[in-house]
């Protein structure tokens, strides 16, 4: 990636569009996602580094908190009843947690093709390849591809269950900060949402900030959005003690 | 809601297998590929935490969100197609008279009890016990890892245009069934829900029968 930089105990850098990365960030940082052009979806997974098969549980995380997706003052839950990040921050309001990440065929049926040949490093990545590509770093692979969310996308469903993307929901500059909870391997890609109907192959970047920001308070509001999230912050708190 | 039932041609006379799942049990077995499986709920209102698996290589595995996005829809009834991980038809649901199948309220486990619940319920019976011991029964390697977003026949988790999750009270009853052919050799792992603590089956977990007939 360019432009990395390291000052005063924060670190920053861009992703570009439709690559992928991943990282730790340790208990007590904050890393902030912001869509840099307006339109962007960061796919993201996340594992307890110290345990990678406890991992973000899509279900667990909107069954405990009686919601279909993310915004500030929500958690992401493990599947072992803890949390790994907190939301603390959100200028976007809604992000996507049921629509998965795009294949390979589906991007080439879409987007046409585009190799690595003939584009060189333009060429047409897609969200599922870009997360088994960042957890094979880490002896994870394809048994970890789980439910992921999408940052930065909305969509919603009527009564009937039918589904609904909302184009430009994310404008430029718009952010979202996940305080993390425990020391969390995130891999992220920021190919285009799987549902985004526009018809040309126009993933976008994100600039990845992480400051230390230390834990959650006893009066903190993520904690205390609802009883399942203080039990989820004890159950967390019990592995540091 | 979609209310367009689809009954069944099946006889269960003719089916080559039948069994009860008694409640807070799981199931594992290889289905072949143009055999169709049946799960009946019995009682009425049973959660049925439901995963699939290429039976030639699991790691290929039933995905809850490619299901979704395909359809365009969240809930599961006749005519839709359950997609893998890599984006191919692993079964196609061809009969459904219960109308509406959950697959984004997951499975119970002991540690998502504590939260949901109290932290004391952690010794109830879960849906993740079922599933872990049936893995380690079958002996193929399998695992936590394996454990992804499952469906949950017969369970009703409505999300509300603005985006709120809620669960509510069933919308099966005795006798009502789902009916899946598969499109490829999968393997089925079922728990028969064991919970509780949640209203969506009145507290009162109940059997299950599932069935199998050959390719028609």
């Amino acid at each position: 990636m360019s432009d990395s930089s390291v000052q005063q105990g924060t670190w920053d850098e861009t992703v570009p569009a439709g690559a992928h990365w991943s990282g730790v960030l340790r208990r007590g940082t904050t890393l902030r996602l912001t869509d840099l052009e307006g339109g962007a979806n960061v796919s993201v997974l996340l594992f307890n580094y110290e345990d990678r098969t406890e991992r973000y549980n899509m279900a667990d995380t909107l069954k405990g908190q009686h919601t279909a997706y993310l915004t500030k003052g929500h958690v992401c839950y493990s599947d072992m009843g803890r949390v790994l990040c907190s939301i603390t921050a959100d200028t976007v309001g809604w992000h996507d947690t049921v629509c998965g990440v795009s294949n390979a065929a589906m991007v080439r049926e879409k987007y046409g093709e585009a190799s690595y040949q003939q584009f060189r490093n333009d060429y047409h990545r897609n969200g599922y390849d870009s997360l088994v590509n960042e957890l094979g770093k880490y002896g994870l692979g394809k048994r970890d591809v789980v439910a992921n969310i999408n940052f930065f996308s909305k969509v919603t469903a009527d009564e009937a269950g039918t589904m609904v993307f909302h184009p430009g929901h994310s404008r430029s500059g718009a952010f979202v900060e996940l305080r993390f909870e425990m020391d969390t391997l995130l891999a992220l890609s920021t190919c285009q949402h799987p549902l985004d109907p526009q018809p040309g192959y126009r993933p976008r970047p994100v600039r990845l900030t992480a400051r230390r920001t230390g834990t959650a308070s006893l009066e903190d509001e993520c904690r205390n959005a609802c009883p399942e999230n203080q039990r989820a912050f004890i159950n967390t708190e019990r592995l540091f003690i | 809601m979609n209310s367009q039932l689809t009954e069944s041609i099946l006889s269960p006379e003719a089916a080559v297998f039948s069994e009860v799942v008694p409640a807070g049990e799981p199931f594992m077995k290889e289905i072949e590929r143009g055999q169709v499986l049946r799960i009946l709920d019995l009682e009425g209102n049973q959660a049925v935490d439901t995963l699939f698996y290429s039976a030639a290589n699991a790691e290929e595995r039933y995905s809850a969100t490619d299901t979704i996005r395909a359809q365009g829809r969240l809930y599961l009834t006749t005519g839709t197609r359950l997609l893998s991980s890599e984006g191919n038809t692993m079964l196609t649901i061809v009969a459904d008279t219960c109308g509406r199948h959950d697959t984004l309220g997951g499975a119970c486990s002991a540690e998502s009890n504590t939260v949901r619940y109290d932290l004391d319920k952690r010794h109830m019976h879960s849906c993740r016990d079922s599933f872990l011991l049936a893995l380690a029964e079958w002996d193929h390697g399998m695992s936590k890892r394996d454990l992804s977003s499952n469906i949950n026949f017969f369970m009703n988790v409505p999300v509300t245009p603005e985006g709120e999750l809620t669960f509510a009270d069933g919308v099966s009853a005795p006798g009502r069934y789902v009916e899946m052919r598969a499109e490829m050799d999968v393997l089925v792992l079922i728990s028969n829900c064991p919970q509780l603590n949640n209203p969506c089956n009145a507290y009162n977990p109940t059997p299950v029968q599932v069935l199998i007939w050959d390719e028609q």
